[in-house]
């Protein structure tokens, strides 16, 4: 470690800083002094907690991210989208009825999509978002499901669109119904009930509960973990 | 300006029906009050006023137009625009009394949640549109 | 076999799944194959009237620039809603350089639409291109004493400059049924809109405007009516059913290209209707099986 940090400026809320390059944003405002409460989490990519918005140096493009997934850049504007304002529509999936147009009936606003493309490129997880949202208008809820697998529910989509459509509940909404009446069941998952209703499993529950802390610890470490 | 003679009690405003003209790309003033529009407009015996009547009401910028119900019962189908002698896209000049009245403020009227659930997405499509200012 | 790049729509590839059925039935028979589109979004469903709504037009536009990207110098529609929105935006771009230019600076993800794609009616492909004659030539079904009363609805005629045909005195779907061999009845209501999307806003107009629609075509002699439009069919069937009154004005309704499935031999993909039109297809010979 001979050689001195090369240093980049970035500016985060307004305020330029000069940090060391090649840290994530999310590391280059915690450098920069920023005591990260909300707006932060798993800091690997899957919770979705730190969207975060920024430009670039003679771009005219407002790029969307997260914080803990992207590199700072030299002359880079950032800001912070610690939370995303918007109402999950009440529903009780037990309720619902997969024929019947229920986005629409509790998300009207997806009728108002235009097509702009302007959630897709601001999915951090690179979704064709646009296309699950008319996938969602045309009652298609297993390519909603589909095309929105991987949503990890940052709600940048939300915070961008012009038709102001809430498109990370309405992908989840429609994986939960496609789970519960459309999607085929799983073999083993009706196997394993099986096995816990018929008492396969409590002999070993049973001598679980009467292990003592340390114990437990013990087996715990000694568990067979299968990759 | 000052010295405007007012024939009605009711403010009128050129700026009004300029801004219809503008958003609808349709001169009212062209309208000569035949009432083609209304007599096959399958959609006048709903209405609290004729399509030619509308029309009377942004020639003389009456923005009382914006609380009418008229334009709302008006399903851009496009009859009186092909039968309309002087050329008015009549459907046009409604369009644009909706999105003044919507930018006003104003909501026509909401959809009912239990009944979109069982409507053709194209229905709730093109409602939504037309209520989106 | 001849082949043509297609946009189904959200209608068409939902509820109204029979009316492309029927397409795809009949143009088999008839030597032609439907491509859809790999990735298309909804057209809109209802054309921007206002100036200053650029923003209506992308949707469009970019079914425009991925059916002019895939090779294609025009794009075949069966719901007359799509045909006319998609039609008139390709009008409204085309017309004018600076306004395709910044919808094109807009959609900076999609290959830039050049302009000039034409967006043809499915009826417009059987009448000028296939020509009624030669599907007069493949009828293996002949609709014979079948009384059809067409129902245009607005967007498949108006406005003139985006109709398949004469706005005031259509005659393409007359044509057709003449060709498979079914009588076409005149009515008074044939051109006259059903309500459109002001069922979901105002339903009882849609049912008064069904009623309305069903009285001409008895009137005139109907036993079925025909549509091209998935809106339509809603009103025409399910409005219809609900509206007070209507119990002696049940004259079913089809989809065009379901008529055409079933006159060139092949399944008219009768779904199930609120009110049910296989009696009368039953009573004319044409009987016809339900799939689940």
């Amino acid at each position: 470690m001979s050689a001195e940090l090369e240093m980049i400026r970035v500016y985060i809320m307004g305020r330029a800083y000069e940090v060391p390059a090649g840290l994530t944003i999310m590391k280059a405002m915690e450098y920069a002094g920023y005591r990260l409460v909300r707006g932060v989490g798993c800091r690997g990519g899957f919770c979705g907690a730190c969207a975060t918005v920024f430009r670039r140096p003679g771009d005219y493009k407002l790029y969307a991210d997260l914080a803990c997934q992207t590199t700072a850049e030299d002359e880079m504007y950032i800001a912070q989208i610690p939370s995303v304002p918007a109402e999950r529509a009440p529903w009780k999936l037990s309720e619902l009825e997969p024929e019947e147009n229920f986005i629409l009936a509790l998300y009207p606003e997806v009728a108002r999509c235009v097509a702009c493309n302007t959630c897709s490129r601001a999915c951090p997880q690179e979704l064709e978002v646009m296309d699950y949202i008319q996938a969602a208008l045309r009652g298609d809820i297993a390519q909603v499901a589909e095309l929105s697998f991987d949503c990890v529910q940052c709600g940048l989509c939300a915070m961008r669109c012009p038709a102001e459509i809430v498109h990370y509940h309405v992908g989840q909404l429609a994986r939960r119904v496609y789970g519960a009446y459309r999607a085929p069941q799983a073999g083993h998952l009706a196997a394993r009930v099986e096995e816990i209703e018929s008492g396969t499993f409590d002999q070993e529950l049973d001598t679980l509960q009467q292990m003592s802390r340390d114990e437990l610890v013990e087996a715990y470490r000694k568990r067979d973990v299968e990759k | 300006m000052a010295d405007q003679v007012r024939l009605s009690k009711v403010a009128l405003s050129a700026d009004f029906a300029r801004r219809v003209e503008e958003l609808s790309g349709q001169s009212p003033y062209r309208c000569y009050q035949c009432g083609k529009c209304g007599a096959g407009c399958p959609f006048a015996e709903y209405m609290d006023l004729l399509p030619s009547q509308v029309l009377r009401l942004v020639q003389i910028g009456d923005e009382r137009v914006l609380d009418a119900g008229a334009p709302w019962s008006c399903a851009s189908c496009l009859a009186c625009e092909v039968r309309c002698p002087r050329g008015v896209d009549i459907a046009k000049v409604m369009e644009a009394v909706r999105l003044l009245s919507l930018r006003k403020g104003r909501t026509p009227f909401a959809v009912d949640e239990a009944a979109s659930r069982r409507l053709p997405q194209i229905a709730l499509v093109g409602i939504t549109r037309k209520m989106t200012p | 076999m001849n082949t043509i790049l297609y946009y189904p729509g959200c209608g068409v590839a939902d509820q109204a799944r029979s009316m492309e059925k029927g397409a795809r039935e009949a143009l088999t028979a008839l030597d032609w194959e439907m491509q859809e589109m790999s990735r298309w979004n909804c057209c809109g469903t209802v054309y921007s009237l206002a100036t200053d709504d650029l923003m209506r037009h992308v949707g469009p536009a970019r079914v425009l620039a991925r059916a002019q990207d895939a090779g294609q110098e025009r794009l075949l529609t069966l719901c007359s809603m799509c045909y006319s929105t998609l039609k008139r935006s390709e009008q409204f771009l085309t017309a004018d350089r600076e306004r395709l230019d910044r919808v094109n600076a807009f959609l900076d993800d999609e290959p830039d639409y050049r302009g000039g794609l034409r967006v043809v009616h499915l009826l417009e492909l059987l009448r000028d291109e296939i020509g009624y004659e030669a599907v007069q030539e493949r009828v293996v079904r002949p609709l014979q004493g079948l009384k059809v009363a067409p129902y245009y609805g607005c967007t498949l005629t108006r406005p003139r400059a985006a109709g398949v045909d004469d706005p005031e005195r259509p005659t393409v779907l007359e044509d057709l049924l003449t060709a498979l061999g079914a009588e076409a009845v005149a009515t008074a209501e044939r051109v006259e809109c059903c309500g459109a999307y002001l069922t979901a806003s105002s339903p009882d107009v849609a049912r008064r405007r069904a009623v309305d629609i069903a009285r001409a075509a008895i009137a005139g002699g109907a036993e079925l009516m025909i549509t091209s439009c998935p809106l339509c069919q809603y009103n025409l069937d399910t409005r219809l059913a609900e509206a007070r009154g209507s119990s002696d004005l049940r004259v079913p309704s089809v989809y065009f290209t379901q008529l055409l499935a079933l006159a060139l031999g092949g399944d008219p993909a009768v779904e199930e209707h609120e009110i049910d039109p296989l009696p009368v297809l039953a009573a004319r010979g044409l009987s016809v099986e339900v799939k689940a």
